[in-house]
C-alpha cells in the first residue's frame, strides 16, 4: 500500500513556530483545548452518527485509522460499509464517490494529500462541480473532498503544492480552508451538510496544533457559515488577508508590528470560494492598506484575486499598492533550509506590511 | 500459558513460512508437525525446539500424541498440497500451487471467446433456451428500435440543414440500446455514455422531449445547458449524459454501492464503447466493483471504432470480455445485433448482479454503422463497402423484424404505418421545438450551486440592466425577463 512515492510524514506535526494562543491557558477553568485532528475526527463522527447517508472513503481511512489518524476509531464504530478502504486509484474512488452522491449518499472522499487529487481532478471538476448545472438541477452532488493541502515538512515538490487557487477558480465548487480547531469543526460539519460539492483543504502541520474551542463549538449541531471570513485580530493601519497555516504567521507578524506602532487587522478567510469580498473590502476601506499572504504559488494565486476584488470595489480607499506574499515560484525543494526559503516567513509579512505603510525601503532594495 | 487462537495461528504461519523456505518435501520431518484446516488444534513445535511462547493450551496432550504419530508423516503432507500433489503456499491473497514448469500465460487465447447469439442472420432462433419474449414486448422492442432508427436519420439531416448544431446517431446499435433496456426495470439506474438514447426511448422519453434537448429550448429538461444528445431525466432514472468518456463507469459503481446499502431490488447499468474501455476509469471501476461487490452491469458496445481508431489500435486483448476475469468480474460476449440474445443476457446479468451482489461485464459485439457524430466523416478512414455491409446485411432492426414476422406478430402494413407515423412525429417535434423560446436569462445563473450565491445574483442584475440599456446588442429570441 505504501509506495515509495507516498512518504509517510509523522502525524505528530513538526512545529516550526508555536501558535499564538489568545485565550487564557488555565487548565482548571479555561476553555477546552482541542487539536485540529480531534476537531476533524469529532466532526466526521458526529455527522456520520446524525445522518446514515454519510460515509467515508479513501486510502488507509479504515484499518490504518487514517493516514494522519483523522479517521481514528471510525471503522470500529461504523463498520466497513461506511468507512471504506480503497485501492490506490484516486480517479476510481473519486468517481465512485461522485456516483454515490448522484444517487443520494453523502460521501466524504479523503485524498491522502491534495497533490494526489490531480489524479481525480476530472471527476472533481467535470463531474462533481458541473453536474448540477449541466443537468439543470436534476443531479445534485453533496460530496466533500478533503485532505491535507499545501506544504508539510520536508516532503518535496510532489507533496507540497497548495491547490486553493486551482479549485477556487471553478464555479460549482465550494472551497474551504480552515485554520483553527473551531474552523475545522464548524466548516467540516457545514461542508458535509451542504448539498453542493465542497473541496475541504486541511493542512498537515495544523493537525497536531491545539486551539481553544468554545462550548458552542463542542455541540454536535455546531456549524460555521460557508463564505464568511473571520477577523482574527482587529486593527486600523493595514489589512492582512490570509488563510490556513499562514493565519498563524500573520498573527505573529501582527504582534511584532504592534510593538512597532503598526496596528494590523488579520482576516482569516476560512473560505476561498465563495470569497468573502465584503469583509475584505470593508476592512480595506477602514485601513487603506492590504497585504495578502498565502503558501501557494504566486501566479494566478488567491492573492491576485483578492487584489482585483479590492481594486474593483475599494480602489479609492487604497493608500498604497497591494502587497502579495506567496510561496516561491519553484517546485518545493526538500532540504530544510531551502524549503524554509521557499515558503513565506513572518519577516516577509512584516516587511510587506511596512512597505504599505511607507516604513521601509522600496521592495527592490529590501529583497 | 494460553495464547489466543489468532495469535497462535500467526506464529504458526510465521514458523511455517520460515521452515518452508528451507525446502519442505513430502518426506520432510517438519511437515508432520503442521496441520492445515484444523482450526481447533495447533501443532506444537518440533520436539527439539523449546520455545515456550509457541506452546499452546493443549500442547502437552497434543505433543504426547504426536510423538507416536511421527512415523505417519505422509498423512499430513496432503494438507500442504493440492489434489495433484502440487505444493501449496499461503501467500497474502490465498493459496497458490507451485509448479516446476516455467510457463507464460499466452497473450492471446487459442480460441477467441465465443459470442452468445439466439437469432441467426435470418432472424430465426437457433436455440430454444432463450428468455421467451411475449408478443407485446417483442413488438414494443421492434417499434422502439425502428423509431430510434427513423429519429436518428431525421435528426442527422436536421443537423446537416443547420437546424441543430450537433448530433450523434446510434445506427447499428439499436438492439443493444433497446433490448437491454427491455430486460431492465425502471428502478435500475442508467449511466449512459452518449450512444444510448434507445434506453430513454424505451422508458418513455418522447420524441418531443428529445427534440427539445437538441434545440436547447425552454422545455429542455437541461435548460439549454448542454450540447445536443446530452439527455437526462430523473423520472426515467437516466443520468444526464456527460461528454467526458468513461467517467460514468466508476460513478455507476458508486451508485450501485448506494443501492446495495439501501437494499433495493435494483442495479445500475452503465454503457461505454471499445474506446472507453481503455481509460483509467474503466480499470478502477471494474476493480472496485469486484472488491465492493457492487450490483452493476457494465455493457461495452464494442462497435469496432473509436472515432477513427479501430480496435486493433485500441487494445491487443481478445476484445473487452476477457478483461472481466482480470478483475474478478463475471463476463459474457454477446451478439450485440441480436435483440433476443441481448435481452436474455441482460436479464440473467441483472438477476446475478442483484441477488449475488456482483458486477457483470457484457461485451456486445456490433458495428458503428453511422459516423462517430455529425463532426465526422467515417468514409475517410474506413471503406464504404464495409459500412454498407453492416448497414444493410447485418442491420439489427431487420433481423428482429424477420423474427416477429415469422411469428405473425408483424406485417408489411404495420411496418409502413409505423414508419410514416414516426417520421411525421419526429418532423413535427422538430418544427415545434424549433419555435419554442430559448430558456430565460435567469437560467444562466441557476443550478451552479444549490442556492444562488450573492455574486451571481449581482451579475444577473447587472446583465438585465445592460440588456435593458443596449437591447440591440442582445439576441432577440432570449427572453430577458
Amino acid at each position: 500500500m505504501w509506495g515509495t512515492m507516498r512518504q509517510r510524514v509523522s502525524y505528530l506535526a513538526l512545529n516550526r513556530t508555536r501558535p499564538v494562543v489568545y485565550a487564557s491557558r488555565s487548565y482548571a477553568s479555561g476553555p477546552k483545548q482541542m487539536t485540529v485532528r480531534e476537531a476533524l475526527n469529532t466532526a466526521i463522527d458526529e455527522e456520520m452518527s446524525a445522518d446514515p447517508k454519510v460515509f467515508l472513503m479513501g486510502e488507509e481511512v479504515g484499518e490504518y485509522q487514517g493516514a494522519y489518524k483523522i479517521s481514528k476509531g471510525l471503522l470500529d464504530k461504523y463498520g466497513p460499509g461506511r468507512v471504506i478502504d480503497t485501492p490506490i486509484t484516486e480517479a476510481g474512488f473519486a468517481g465512485i464517490g461522485v456516483g454515490a452522491a448522484y444517487h443520494g449518499l453523502k460521501p466524504i472522499i479523503e485524498f491522502m494529500t491534495f497533490n494526489f487529487s490531480l489524479q481525480a481532478i476530472d471527476h472533481i471538476i467535470n463531474s462533481a462541480a458541473k453536474s448540477n448545472y449541466m443537468s439543470a438541477g436534476q443531479i445534485s452532488v453533496p460530496i466533500v473532498f478533503r485532505g491535507p493541502n499545501g506544504a508539510a515538512a520536508g516532503v518535496g515538490a510532489q507533496h507540497s503544492q497548495c491547490f486553493a487557487a486551482w479549485y477556487g477558480a471553478c464555479p460549482g465548487l465550494k472551497v474551504l480552508v480552515p485554520y483553527s480547531s473551531e474552523d475545522a469543526r464548524g466548516l467540516l460539519k457545514a461542508a458535509i451538510r451542504d448539498p453542493d460539492p465542497v473541496v475541504f483543504l486541511e493542512n498537515e502541520l495544523l493537525y497536531g496544533q491545539s486551539f481553544p474551542v468554545s462550548e458552542e463549538a463542542l455541540d454536535s449541531s455546531f456549524s460555521l457559515p460557508i463564505g464568511k471570513a473571520k477577523i482574527e485580530r482587529e486593527g486600523k493601519d493595514v489589512t492582512i488577508v490570509t488563510y490556513a497555516r499562514m493565519v498563524d504567521y500573520s498573527l505573529q507578524a501582527a504582534e511584532i508590528l504592534a510593538k512597532e506602532g503598526i496596528s494590523a487587522e488579520v482576516i482569516n478567510l476560512r473560505s476561498i470560494r465563495p470569497l468573502d469580498r465584503s469583509a475584505i473590502n470593508a476592512s480595506v476601506r477602514k485601513t487603506s492598506r492590504l497585504v495578502t499572504v498565502e503558501e501557494g504559488f504566486p501566479q494566478h494565486g488567491v492573492g491576485a484575486e483578492i487584489c482585483m476584488s479590492v481594486i474593483e470595489e475599494s480602489f479609492d480607499s487604497l493608500d498604497a499598492p497591494v502587497e502579495r506574499i506567496a510561496g516561491a515560484d519553484i517546485p518545493m525543494p526538500y532540504a530544510a533550509n531551502l524549503e524554509r526559503m521557499a515558503l513565506p516567513q513572518i519577516d516577509d509579512i512584516i516587511r510587506a506590511a511596512k512597505r504599505t505603510c511607507y516604513r521601509s525601503a522600496p521592495k527592490a532594495a529590501a529583497a | 500459558m494460553a495464547l489466543s487462537l489468532g495469535k497462535s495461528k500467526r506464529i504458526l504461519q510465521c514458523l511455517k513460512s520460515k521452515i518452508c523456505v528451507v525446502g519442505l518435501g513430502k518426506n520432510s520431518f517438519w511437515s508432520g508437525w503442521f496441520h492445515h484446516g484444523c482450526p481447533s488444534s495447533m501443532a506444537p513445535l518440533a520436539p527439539t525446539c523449546r520455545n515456550p511462547d509457541a506452546v499452546l493450551v493443549n500442547a502437552a496432550t497434543q505433543f504426547a500424541t504426536r510423538r507416536f504419530e511421527s512415523t505417519k508423516a505422509e498423512k499430513h503432507v496432503d494438507s500442504l498440497c493440492d489434489a495433484e500433489g502440487n505444493q501449496l503456499l499461503d501467500f497474502p491473497g490465498g493459496k497458490v500451487a507451485f509448479t516446476s514448469e516455467m510457463r507464460f500465460i499466452p497473450e492471446s487465447p487459442m480460441e477467441r471467446a465465443h459470442c452468445y447469439r439466439v437469432l441467426d442472420d435470418n432472424g430465426q432462433p437457433n436455440v430454444s433456451n432463450f428468455v421467451q419474449v411475449s408478443k407485446e414486448v417483442a413488438v414494443k422492442m421492434y417499434a422502439t428500435m425502428l423509431t430510434l432508427q427513423v429519429m436518428d436519420t431525421i435528426f442527422y439531416e436536421a443537423q446537416r440543414q443547420g437546424r441543430i448544431s450537433f448530433y450523434v446517431t446510434s445506427i447499428g446499435e439499436e438492439a443493444i440500446n433497446v433490448a437491454s433496456a427491455a430486460a431492465l426495470s425502471i428502478d435500475d439506474v442508467i449511466f449512459p455514455q452518449y450512444r444510448e438514447p434507445g434506453v430513454l426511448l424505451w422508458r418513455g422519453f418522447t420524441l418531443q422531449e428529445f427534440a427539445n434537448q437538441c434545440f436547447g429550448n425552454k422545455a429542455d429538461y437541461g435548460k439549454g445547458r448542454q450540447m445536443p444528445i446530452h439527455y437526462g431525466s430523473n423520472k426515467h432514472n437516466y443520468v444526464t449524459v456527460s461528454s467526458t468518456v468513461a467517467t460514468q463507469i466508476p460513478q455507476a459503481v458508486g451508485a450501485a454501492y448506494s443501492l446495495k446499502m439501501d437494499g433495493k431490488d435494483a442495479c445500475t447499468v452503465t454503457y461505454f464503447g471499445d474506446g472507453g474501455s481503455s481509460t483509467g476509469d474503466f480499470h478502477a471501476a471494474l476493480n472496485f466493483a469486484a472488491v465492493m461487490e457492487a450490483p452493476v452491469i457494465f455493457i461495452c458496445r464494442n462497435n469496432g471504432w473509436a472515432i477513427s481508431t479501430p480496435v486493433s489500435d485500441q487494445f491487443r486483448s481478445d476484445g473487452v470480455v476477457v478483461r472481466g476475469r482480470g478483475y474478478g468480474v463475471r463476463s459474457i460476449r454477446v451478439d450485440g445485433n441480436d435483440a433476443l440474445a441481448m435481452y436474455t443476457a441482460v436479464c440473467a446479468a441483472r438477476k446475478m448482479a442483484i441477488t449475488e451482489h456482483r458486477p457483470i461485464l457484457i461485451e456486445a459485439l456490433t458495428y458503428r454503422a453511422g459516423h462517430h457524430s455529425t463532426s465526422d466523416d467515417s468514409s475517410k478512414y474506413r471503406p464504404v463497402s464495409e459500412i454498407e455491409l453492416w448497414r444493410m446485411a447485418r442491420d439489427p432492426v431487420s433481423r428482429l423484424r424477420r423474427w416477429i414476422e415469422s411469428n405473425d406478430w408483424w406485417s408489411g402494413e404495420a411496418e409502413s404505418e409505423l414508419r410514416s407515423n414516426v417520421r411525421k412525429e419526429v418532423l413535427d417535434a422538430i418544427q415545434v421545438a424549433e419555435r419554442v423560446e430559448k430558456p430565460p436569462i435567469a437560467e444562466i445563473f441557476t443550478d451552479v450551486y444549490d442556492a444562488p450565491p450573492s455574486n451571481l445574483c449581482e451579475q444577473e442584475k447587472l446583465l438585465r440592466e445592460t440588456i435593458r440599456r443596449y437591447p440591440q446588442d442582445y439576441p432577440p429570441d432570449v427572453p430577458a425577463l
